[in-house]
């Protein structure tokens, strides 16, 4: 494993903890705030500095990794679940089944992914898990498009025609060798896709369509802070930076799925 | 003084390790060789042995990870080991020319191969717009291409395998250099083509005294082609010397090796229907009996119709042939010929468009189902490429045992402990089980492809270009193991085959295919030792090596 | 009827199906908020809409079912978007405001975008080092990592509050296009210069490029002459397909440096539950898109000669 990998993984293993117990990493309250310590900058006693009314903003990012992580977490849970099963049954049935698949994923890329979710959250309304799925619905079509042509290309291979002259029936070869031989390249797209839909619901936050303040979502930490870009540059500066940091080690991770040397 | 002088060649390929450390893995160790102007030199090895990266060491052109680690390469007497790139530039296609070993390939597919034989005049200066255009004409007409000026406005695919390597030797003699690398340069082609395509360099070698340094896998082909022959393996020197001298009576064990295991070069007794090799007629009779009683497989007037841009096009037209139990029948033919096509029917993984298949007397048309996978417990497939026939995720363990989960043969202890034979039937240790097949060699992967075959105990196996993508000497083992299997097991063979020399040491009977039909039936002997149809002949002919032979001389064994 | 033509033909076909699909869905799901409600809150005296004005848009709203889906999809056809919920206004009225500012804002970006894409590519393609190699490849990723709302943000921080070089009210109208572009382009970038850097290092190992090399081609001559040639399908794929997010960034933009805009239209339009404008806006970036898309497509046979048909 290569030490930028190794480093990726410690980071999303970091963020996970974040989210699981957060009172480890932090004895702040993420929504009570101290108004004698308002705006202070970065230091010893609070390593991201504070806010307008005083509270700790190293302990609201802390706080605020479970709602992007589980939000994410449904986001890829909605894409990868429902595209990738519109992928096989498309790319193993074929036919006018395939045809149709693959027209309404044609349609579904037409559409920016964000004008996607704009318009799941103006049908479900705003809300962390409406966010979350409105991502997930906009990369409905790229697992489906993914698993499709993967199944197609495994299909094809030599060791699937092997497989039926050797005696197997349709759901065992489709079980033992296509099934896994096309999930790695799927898998690969989750992690990515995991990123991405960090950033996405980060957007939604700042945009205002997602959790309600004072939940410590990430984007909407960022939107608070807009406020103070001319006397507390960390209050978006810091927040943004562990979020590009997440994304980026979801994508270093994502490209080693399927590597042999990482 | 010699045209071209290699001293003590040595090359590295380097590799960055997990932890960003560099490796560096020799490839060529202290090789030295000459070339003298208007010969011939060809360097033999099986595939590692560094036979290529001497040539691209050469002309310079390492891939980005080789390193000349030391040695001198004098052209004409000048050292062009140290030179930096850009003088290189200058000798590279003036002084040197390159033929590649992938024609399909070779050339930039979005660019008129016109231009690209310009190219080479216009990098050098040689002459305005005008007279290169004119003299790509020239060159194309002189390669033997027909229509030259419209060939020069042709795109890359617009061409044949062969018009390709055409296009490319234009480019290498464009400039009439001194030295021509061929490396490979036939290796992708049908033997006809090959056979026209090697006379061409002859051709244009005795017209302007040009030096060619042969690069070649095929032994017979350096047996033909070259006056004087280096043997190399593992990146080092094991013999050289003038062609005639080092095949005649070689002195390094490992030439004497690759002469045994050369189809082309070793003539065994021809195999016949009467002496089919089996023991296990000890129950089932004599060996004559064994084959007079029903043939293994019957295909009877089998067509394959494709429709492509609303023709309909014959892959295969009206095939028929029979194989009697325990023998071999080869269908031979070059690409295109519809032999591959005829085997996939034969297995039931093509629907044939008319005509029968049986096997064992069954009739296979029209089984579906049960039926079908019951018939496949009696044929068996074993590919041409072992690296795409075997699922990469699965253990060595799990493919063999795949069939006999499939058929429901034995429970989960019997099925380990047939695996394990199996194995030791092919000649793996039991060490592979576990094994995935990228951990192993080309040679024991086709060796597991083949245990899997053998797994459901079939009456016919279908091997289709089953050796033709391994090393000579692995070639020779996995031929002799097939033999074994025949003898032991009572097997038969269809082998589907574009090596004629292969063909020849494996099989009872033979059927030459060309363009989707059948053009000539018989024994082996008969149709090496008295071919009927001229394509036979053609065929018989552009076998390399048997030149030799026809002219009675003695190979060395 | 030509080979080509035909190709043409089908591919335009599945363009206007792809445009109708996207239409109808967008059209169903928006009709699952309740009709009547919509009626009503063009009642509401806020709006200050004349009774005329009232009894027109109760004409175009008025049918139902099956005649109510071919009139809006007669009307998008014509150029009639329906009116907004928010300001009773005619839909195609408000988006002919804020278009000019968003083709402006996002033509720049995606100009700059390419320009940024190959530079990088070009760059860590041609550079020895291998350590700015190493940082060159990094940078696409880094670019598809950030926000864009955030990017935005910092350089707001930096270039404005900060270095004080571009105002934050007022200034020239490059001054003011300036952040917004960049913003915009930043991720738009990655994907194209990721794809470029990929298909210069695969065209690069193909065996033609020993072979050019071997007529004695200079490095440059052979990335120039060869190399890129056989890039650019896969680029201007990939270039096609960030239309979307183009489309998708202005919306962010536009929010960050408070721009008027489609972008900023259909932010209101969410904030609002304006349906009408939300559904004028999915068709407009799904039109563009499918345009954009079938440009792409039509000039691959120009650029790779395999892909030119036989005239039947």
């Amino acid at each position: 494993m290569r030490p930028g990998l190794i480093l990726s993984w410690a980071l999303i293993t970091l963020v996970a903890l974040w989210a699981l117990v957060p009172g480890v990493f932090t004895g702040y309250d993420p929504i009570a705030g101290t108004p004698a310590e308002k705006l202070r900058a970065p230091g010893p006693g609070h390593l991201f500095g504070t806010d307008a009314v005083g509270r700790d903003l190293f302990a609201r990012v802390v706080h605020g990794a479970v709602h992007s992580l589980s939000g994410a977490f449904v986001a890829v849970a909605v894409g990868l679940l429902l595209g990738t099963l519109l992928g096989l049954v498309a790319g193993s049935v074929r036919g006018a089944l395939d045809e149709i698949v693959m027209r309404v994923v044609d349609v579904l890329l037409s559409v920016p992914g964000l004008l996607l979710a704009l318009t799941v959250i103006i049908l479900l309304g705003p809300g962390t898990v409406n966010v979350a799925v409105a991502v997930g619905v906009g990369s409905v079509a790229s697992f489906a498009r993914l698993a499709r042509s993967e199944v197609v290309r495994v299909r094809r291979t030599d060791y699937v025609e092997a497989a039926f002259g050797s005696g197997g029936r349709f759901a065992a070869v489709l079980w033992r060798h296509v099934l896994p031989n096309s999930l790695v390249p799927v898998v690969a797209l989750a992690a990515l896709q995991f990123g991405v839909a960090i950033l996405a619901i980060s957007t939604l936050g700042f945009l205002g369509y997602g959790a309600e303040p004072p939940t410590p979502e990430w984007g909407l930490l960022i939107s608070e802070g807009r406020n103070y870009l001319a006397t507390a540059w960390w209050l978006t500066t810091l927040p943004g930076t562990v979020v590009v940091a997440v994304v980026l080690a979801a994508s270093r991770i994502s490209r080693s799925i399927g590597r042999e040397d990482g | 003084m010699s045209l071209l002088e290699v001293r003590d060649l040595t090359v590295s390929y380097t590799r960055r390790g997990r932890w960003g450390g560099v490796h560096a893995r020799p490839a060529v160790h202290g090789v030295s060789f000459a070339v003298e102007p208007g010969e011939v030199v060809a360097v033999v090895g099986e595939s590692g042995s560094g036979k290529t990266t001497t040539a691209q060491a050469v002309i310079g052109l390492l891939p980005p990870n080789g390193r000349l680690d030391g040695g001198q390469i004098l052209l004409g007497g000048t050292d062009i080991a140290g030179w930096s790139q850009r003088r290189l530039q200058t000798v590279r296609g003036a002084q040197i020319g390159l033929v590649p070993q992938d024609p399909a390939n070779s050339l930039n597919p979005v660019k008129p191969v016109g231009v690209q034989i310009g190219e080479a005049l216009r990098l050098h200066r040689r002459g305005d717009r005008r007279t290169i255009a004119h003299r790509v004409v020239e060159l194309l007409e002189r390669v033997g291409l027909p229509d030259p000026e419209v060939r020069a406005r042709q795109y890359p695919h617009e061409l044949s395998g062969g018009m390709r390597q055409r296009v490319l030797i234009a480019i290498a003699v464009a400039l009439e250099p001194r030295l021509i690398i061929a490396d490979e340069p036939t290796s992708a082609l049908d033997v006809t083509v090959q056979r026209r395509i090697l006379d061409l360099i002859d051709d244009l070698r005795a017209e302007s005294g040009t030096a060619v340094l042969l690069v070649t896998h095929d032994l017979g082909v350096a047996m033909d082609r070259s006056d004087r022959l280096v043997v190399m393996k593992d990146g080092r020197i094991e013999e050289r010397g003038a062609t005639r001298a080092v095949l005649g009576a070689p002195q390094a064990a490992y030439t004497a090796r690759l002469l045994r295991d050369a189809p082309a070069l070793r003539a065994p007794e021809f195999l016949s229907v009467g002496t089919a090799r089996t023991t296990a007629g000890a129950t089932a009779g004599t060996a004559a009996e064994e084959a007079s009683r029903e043939p293994a497989v019957v295909v009877r007037d089998l067509v394959k119709e494709y429709r492509a841009g609303g023709r309909p096009f014959r892959a295969v037209d009206g095939v028929s042939f029979e194989v009697p139990r325990g023998t071999t029948h080869a269908l031979v033919g070059e690409s295109g010929s519809g032999k591959t096509t005829t085997a996939r029917m034969v297995m039931r993984l093509a629907e044939p468009t008319s005509g029968s298949v049986a096997i064992g007397g069954v009739e296979t048309a029209g089984v579906r189902g049960a039926r079908l996978r019951a018939l496949r417990r009696d044929v068996q497939l074993v590919y041409q490429n072992p690296y795409g026939s075997l699922d990469p995720r699965q253990s060595v363990a799990d493919i063999v045992e795949e069939p006999l989960r499939n058929f429901g043969l034995g429970d989960r202890a019997g099925r380990r402990e047939r695996v394990r034979d199996l194995l030791d039937r092919v000649a793996l240790p039991a060490a592979v089980l576990g094994r995935r097949p990228r951990e192993l060699s080309g040679g024991q992967r086709q060796r597991v492809a083949i245990a899997r075959a053998l797994a459901p105990g079939p009456k016919v196996v279908v091997l289709d270009e089953a050796v033709s993508a391994l090393d000579v000497s692995v070639q020779a083992q996995i031929l002799d193991l097939l033999g074994e299997l025949q003898r032991d097991l009572g097997l038969t063979y269809l082998f589907i085959s574009h090596d004629l020399a292969v063909v020849r040491q494996v099989s009872h009977t033979v059927s030459v295919m060309s363009k989707g039909r059948i053009v000539e039936t018989g024994t082996t002997r008969r149709l090496f030792e008295n071919p009927g149809h001229a394509y036979t002949r053609a065929l018989l002919a552009a076998v390399p090596g048997t030149a030799h032979q026809l002219a009675g001389q003695e190979v060395g064994r | 009827m030509s080979g080509s033509a035909r190709y043409l033909l089908s591919r335009a076909g599945q363009a206007v199906l792809v445009l109708w699909a996207a239409f109808t869905a967008g059209y169903v799901l928006l009709q699952l908020l309740p009709g009547d409600a919509i009626l009503i809150k063009f009642q509401n005296p806020e709006l200050g809409l004349s009774p005329e004005q009232i009894a027109e848009i109760r004409s175009y709203y008025g049918t139902d079912g099956p005649g109510a889906y071919l009139h809006t999809l007669l009307g998008f056809l014509r150029g009639d978007f329906g009116y907004s919920i928010d300001t009773g206004t005619p839909v195609a009225e408000r988006l002919a405001e804020g278009l000019p500012a968003t083709a402006k804002l996002a033509g720049t970006a995606f100009a700059l975008a390419v320009l940024i894409a190959v530079a990088v590519a070009f760059a860590s393609c041609h550079t020895r080092l291998s350590r700015l190699r190493g940082a060159l490849q990094a940078v696409p990723s880094l670019f598809v990592s950030v926000p864009a709302f955030w990017l935005g943000i910092v350089l707001i921080q930096v270039f404005s509050f900060r270095l004080r070089l571009v105002p934050v009210i007022g200034g020239s109208e490059v001054q003011q296009l300036l952040l917004p572009v960049l913003t915009l382009a930043v991720p738009i970038s990655a994907p194209i210069a990721q794809i470029l850097a990929r298909s210069l290092d695969q065209v690069r190992a193909q065996p033609f490029v020993p072979v050019v090399a071997a007529k004695g081609a200079s490095p440059g001559w052979i990335l120039w002459r060869h190399v890129a040639r056989n890039a650019l399908p896969p680029t201007l794929t990939v270039a096609g397909l960030t239309f979307g997010e183009l489309i998708a960034g202005s919306v962010v933009t536009e929010t960050v440096f408070g721009r008027n805009g489609v972008g900023r239209l259909t932010e209101q339009a969410v904030n609002a539950q304006d349906t009408p404008v939300l559904l004028a806006v999915v068709v407009l970036a799904a039109t563009v898109f499918v345009l954009v898309n079938l440009v792409v497509d039509l000039l691959y046979p120009v650029l790779d000669p395999r892909l030119r048909r036989a005239v039947a």
